[in-house]
């Protein structure tokens, strides 16, 4: 892959063919790949997911008629290596979620915008998530407390914010590749363009680039799909 | 130091890097007739006696154990291609020659498994192993270089070398950050993440008293 400036308009083409030619598994492992490397949960690929699980289930349907109908073996367990790895792509994307959800369900379940990123299911497994973990501390630690410091959420009484509740560090450090053209971008997040020219701290990528990045300023390039963490 | 990745820390285990690589295509050579294979993950063939077809390396793999082709090693892991690299990578201290970004386990996965589809084999494995430990030693001295910022370019860096430096630059770059910048954010923002860090960090976690 080219990583100069140099040759646009053919990397763009590439982009086209690449992104009509794109398979499922190929976005799914796009969406594991970004879900394992951020540091917060990203938006739940629900459409992505239907379509893989539907594929899965048809995939399962067909190894099993080889099976029966004593299709030649090779042909069925190259079937099954493919569907194996389909399976091991969405388990995994589904379960590096779980491991968030559970790591910041307080944080996720008071932010709405975090709450709108989890699917019917997960929502409902950070519900019973945060009403066990409550009720587990309550029972064990908070109970025998002194009456000051029985919050799950807060450390006493007199701290102003819930302080006892993990987040996300949005500040780590990832390593991305740029898939489409980023804008140029001010690393403190900023955007204004009107003083471009005095300002020399504007980054941008094309497509191919490497790089290390801190975490949130490129968060809207993530979800817009133009670069792509590894 | 940054090459003894400690599995708990690197995002991506070996495995997992492994599996990504899997999915890149090569040329293999079939010696049997067979359908076309309508996969999740696309579809290839039909395969037919000697008439060469890209599959994806784990395919490959698969029908190579089972003795059903001969695997193309990639253009690139020529003797020529890799002796040019290898002084490419001597030459320039700064910046690395182009490799496939997965160079390091396709090549291993085809050493294990299609020895003698690789004409010098000897000479290829030797030569991949000198550039690994040149670009290796590249990445460990330009790191005595790095300073504080958010982005830095990595260009033609590998999957695996990435695995490897990623959980020491990420932490460092993290602390010049941290140092850099206690200033520039704002009051709200500062309260917060300092209580992020303390509720994040749990052994360090300080008790109010």
């Amino acid at each position: 892959m080219a990583s100069g400036a140099g040759d646009w308009s053919a990397e763009q083409i590439d982009d086209y063919e690449t992104l009509i030619s794109t398979t499922d598994v190929e976005l799914l492992k796009r969406a594991w790949r970004n879900e394992k490397a951020s540091p917060e949960i990203l938006p739940f690929e629900e459409a992505l997911v239907k379509r893989a699980k539907e594929q899965i289930q048809l995939m399962e349907e067909t190894v099993d008629d080889f099976a029966e109908s004593g299709h030649d073996p090779l042909i069925a367990s190259l079937y099954q290596m493919d569907l194996d790895r389909a399976q091991f792509l969405l388990r995994s994307y589904l379960r590096v979620r779980l491991q968030k959800i559970e790591k910041f369900m307080f944080h996720i379940w008071k932010m709405d915008t975090y709450r709108n990123r989890l699917s019917i299911e997960e929502e409902k497994f950070t519900e019973r998530c945060i009403r066990d973990i409550g009720k587990h501390l309550e029972e064990t630690v908070l109970s025998k407390l002194p009456d000051n410091y029985q919050s799950v959420l807060k450390q006493s009484i007199i701290s102003e914010e819930d302080d006892m509740v993990p987040e996300p560090q949005l500040d780590t450090f990832i390593v991305a590749k740029c898939e489409r053209a980023t804008r140029p971008l001010y690393l403190d997040g900023s955007r204004q363009s009107a003083s471009f020219d005095s300002r020399n701290d504007h980054f941008q990528m094309v497509p191919g680039d490497l790089c290390i990045l801190r975490y949130r300023p490129f968060q809207e390039e993530l979800m817009s799909g133009n670069i792509s963490l590894v | 130091m940054a090459g003894q990745s400690d599995p708990h820390i690197s995002l991506f285990s070996a495995e997992e890097v492994e599996f990504m690589a899997e999915d890149e295509l090569i040329e293999i050579v079939p010696n049997m007739r067979m359908d076309p294979l309508n996969f999740i993950c696309g579809d290839f063939g039909p395969f037919l006696p000697q008439i060469a077809s890209q599959v994806p390396l784990w395919l490959a793999v698969a029908l190579k154990k089972r003795g059903k082709c001969a695997i193309r090693p990639p253009q690139w892991m020529s003797v020529e291609n890799l002796t040019r690299v290898l002084e490419g990578e001597r030459e320039s201290q700064g910046a690395f020659q182009v490799l496939p970004f997965h160079y390091v386990e396709i090549s291993r996965l085809l050493f294990d498994h299609a020895r003698e589809d690789i004409p010098d084999m000897y000479m290829v494995r030797s030569l991949i192993e000198d550039i690994r430990d040149v670009r290796i030693h590249k990445v460990e001295t330009s790191l005595e270089k790095f300073s504080g910022t958010s982005a830095v370019k990595i260009p033609n860096l590998s999957a695996m070398e990435v695995n490897i430096i990623r959980p020491f630059v990420g932490r460092a770059l993290q602390a010049f950050y941290k140092h850099d910048n206690p200033e520039k954010i704002p009051d709200v923002d500062r309260a917060s993440s300092a209580q992020t860090r303390a509720a994040n960090n749990e052994p360090r976690r300080q008790l109010r008293r």
